[in-house]
């Protein structure tokens, strides 16, 4: 029982992780309706970043999280304006291809710039576990959890008080409606890519600190599309709880699968899990059923 | 060059041909002459390229018969290439199998196990189709690393170079002519597809599922059969690649390959034999442009010597793939096209 209990919390806790990195997916779908597969990348970016202001540049660490987060922000407008801008009224696939090849060149200049070293983020929460009865909890990610809810209750307060994120909601749902509402699309766009790589960045730093530094980081951005396809893709509240449930099967698969297969499968479960969503729900448990099935 | 004011049709034949004129009868013949005599010449390296070229040919191909033709997109291409690199490597070395069987076995097992990841793929639109090739690339990988008795796990396996009667093919000069001769029989079968009921059935799904839909087209099969034949090249093109590199190993089939190939297919142009070649041909110049380059680049700026070698092709790919669909969002072909209207019609505009 015990085991389990601790699988679950531990999961519980890494999915908080998984919900922040969904955010982002899901706060550029929402504006945007564009899926942002760099989203990872742009996640291990800000990591690079922030090492860099805090360790090579040896600022201190407040300021290198607001240097790294300014960069992020840049970076976001970067891309809208002159990749995503470009994709409006094109297909589909152009729109997503330009943000594989974004992947491509955000990996290709941090391998250039740094070399795709493993860096070490010095500690900044502490190491040792808290104790919660029989089960213990891993400090640094028990405040990733704690910044993504906070993060998911600033957003929905955003989305449903403030009119900024009333006209991205507006922007998302129709263009021309938007525009004949005196909303500016173009800015909903770009504030959406400087909210999200915000976010990224965010959980960037985070994720630095928990498992250094490197090109693996990007990795989580690809785990956590069965996040945002179970949470459903325009869902809030869906990437968060998602997240919190992929990341609870992902440690029971890995507590109870693993043995049996033989280590690793916590890396592709979520896959299964989301070929399975996509069988049986595609629009996911909170997404709106706009998807047409033959 | 004399060039005709325009191309007229009196017989069906005519209307039919690939090759509509005697200059492009020429053409060809020349390309293959040249092709043909190229070993003879020309250093070992060059014809790795063109190995390369000819190899990547085909998995691009197939994939522009999925996303050009029928629409659907995947990025599971390099786990399909990886499926029929291991099966083929399988095949003759723990099966003692022939290559010249494994080689078609290879593309089979490729299409089944592409059909069977195709079959929530084909249910669902869009992106979430995107998403469950995803899904598959990544299941395929693991598999491949967790059963380490059958695939050699991390490490990889060998594949035997195959044979020709008493010859071995495991030099460049010797396998050249087999990869080139595949590359040139699976482009034959991809230029003709769309000219069958199947390939038509593609583009009317491509172009609106509903319509095509109403002309009695059964999307869901069509959308399999599109899997099945796009994997199939995938798995023809890996077991080529497994037994002209002697060897497989995972780390040449993960996702950010699936994004090159559909990448090499946005730089040439997608829905046309004409536009894969040439952006398989752009990709592999531009690996080996910048394999030759990076050493003078390293050492310019000593610094950042370690990662020059990675990352400046992906950087680079990745900018021109970004280029070319702001700016020519047809890709290569069409440019070339354009190209030869103007060319045609000079000094006139029309």
């Amino acid at each position: 029982m015990t085991v389990f209990l601790q699988l679950l919390l531990s999961g519980l806790m890494t999915g908080g992780v998984y919900a922040l990195v969904a955010l982002g997916f899901v706060l550029v779908w929402k504006a945007t309706g564009i899926f942002n597969f760099a989203q990872g990348q742009i996640l291990m970016v800000a990591a690079y970043i922030f090492w860099a202001m805090l360790v090579q540049l040896s600022l201190p660490l407040w300021t290198a999280f607001l240097v790294t987060l300014l960069c992020a922000a840049s970076l976001g407008l970067v891309v809208e304006r002159f990749a995503l801008r470009p994709m409006i009224g094109q297909p589909l696939l152009a729109a997503m291809m330009v943000t594989l090849a974004l992947i491509a060149v955000l990996e290709g200049l941090v391998t250039i710039i740094w070399g795709s070293r493993q860096e070490v983020l010095p500690d900044f929460f502490p190491r040792e576990p808290v104790r919660l009865g029989s089960v213990m909890v891993s400090q640094q990610l028990l405040v990733a959890f704690a910044i993504a809810i906070g993060l998911f209750f600033i957003f929905v307060l955003f989305f449903q008080r403030s009119k900024l994120g009333l006209a991205m909601r507006a922007t998302a749902e129709d263009h021309q409606v938007s525009r004949s509402l005196g909303i500016r699309v173009s800015r909903s766009f770009a504030l959406a890519w400087v909210i999200a790589c915000i976010v990224a960045a965010v959980g960037g730093i985070l994720l630095g600190s928990i498992n250094g530094v490197n090109m693996n980081l990007s990795f989580l951005g690809l785990k956590a599309f069965p996040v945002v396809i179970l949470g459903g893709l325009d869902s809030i509240p869906g990437a968060v709880i998602a997240g919190l449930i992929v990341g609870m099967l992902e440690k029971l698969a890995t507590g109870y699968i693993d043995p049996i297969v033989g280590g690793g499968f916590a890396e592709i479960f979520p896959f299964i899990v989301l070929l399975f969503v996509l069988l049986v729900r595609p629009y996911g448990l909170f997404g709106m059923k706009r998807i047409e099935r033959i | 060059m004399e060039l005709p004011c325009g191309t007229f049709n009196e017989r069906y034949e005519q209307d039919m041909a690939i090759f509509r004129r005697k200059v492009h009868w020429a053409w060809f013949i020349i390309a293959c002459i040249f092709l043909a005599c190229l070993p003879l010449f020309a250093p070992a390296h060059a014809l790795t390229v063109v190995i390369s070229i000819a190899i990547l040919l085909v998995t691009v191909m197939g994939l522009n018969i999925l996303i050009g033709y029928c629409g659907q997109i995947s990025l599971g291409q390099a786990g399909f290439m990886a499926v029929g690199a291991y099966s083929s490597a399988i095949l003759t070395s723990a099966y003692g199998l022939s290559f010249w069987l494994a080689l078609p076995c290879a593309g089979i097992i490729a299409a089944l196990i592409g059909i069977l990841f195709a079959t929530p793929a084909a249910k669902i639109k869009g992106f979430y189709i995107v998403l469950a090739t995803i899904a598959a690339q990544f299941i395929i990988l693991y598999a491949i690393m967790h059963l380490p008795s059958l695939t050699g796990g991390y490490a990889g396996m060998d594949a035997p170079p195959p044979r020709l009667g008493g010859i071995t093919l495991d030099s460049p000069r010797s396998y050249y002519y087999l990869a080139l001769g595949i590359a040139g029989i699976m482009t034959f079968f991809a230029k003709n597809w769309n000219r069958t009921r199947l390939g038509r059935a593609f583009i009317a799904i491509r172009d609106n599922e509903f319509a095509a839909e109403t002309l009695g087209v059964n999307l869901f099969q069509h959308k399999l059969i599109a899997f099945g034949i796009c994997a199939f090249y995938a798995g023809i093109a890996g077991s080529l690649w497994a037994h002209f590199m002697g060897r497989v190993s995972p780390e040449h089939y993960t996702l950010i390959q699936s994004v090159w190939y559909v990448g090499i297919l946005i730089v040439g142009g997608m829905g046309s034999v004409v536009g894969a070649i040439f952006g398989t041909i752009v990709y592999q110049l531009l690996q080996e442009g910048v394999a030759a380059l990076a050493p003078s680049i390293a050492a310019t700026f000593p610094g950042i010597a370690a990662g020059i070698f990675a990352g400046l092709g992906q950087l680079i790919f990745g900018i021109i793939i970004m280029l070319v669909l702001i700016f020519e969002p047809r890709g290569l072909n069409h440019a070339w096209t354009v190209l030869k209207t103007r060319y045609r019609l000079w000094p006139y505009t029309y």
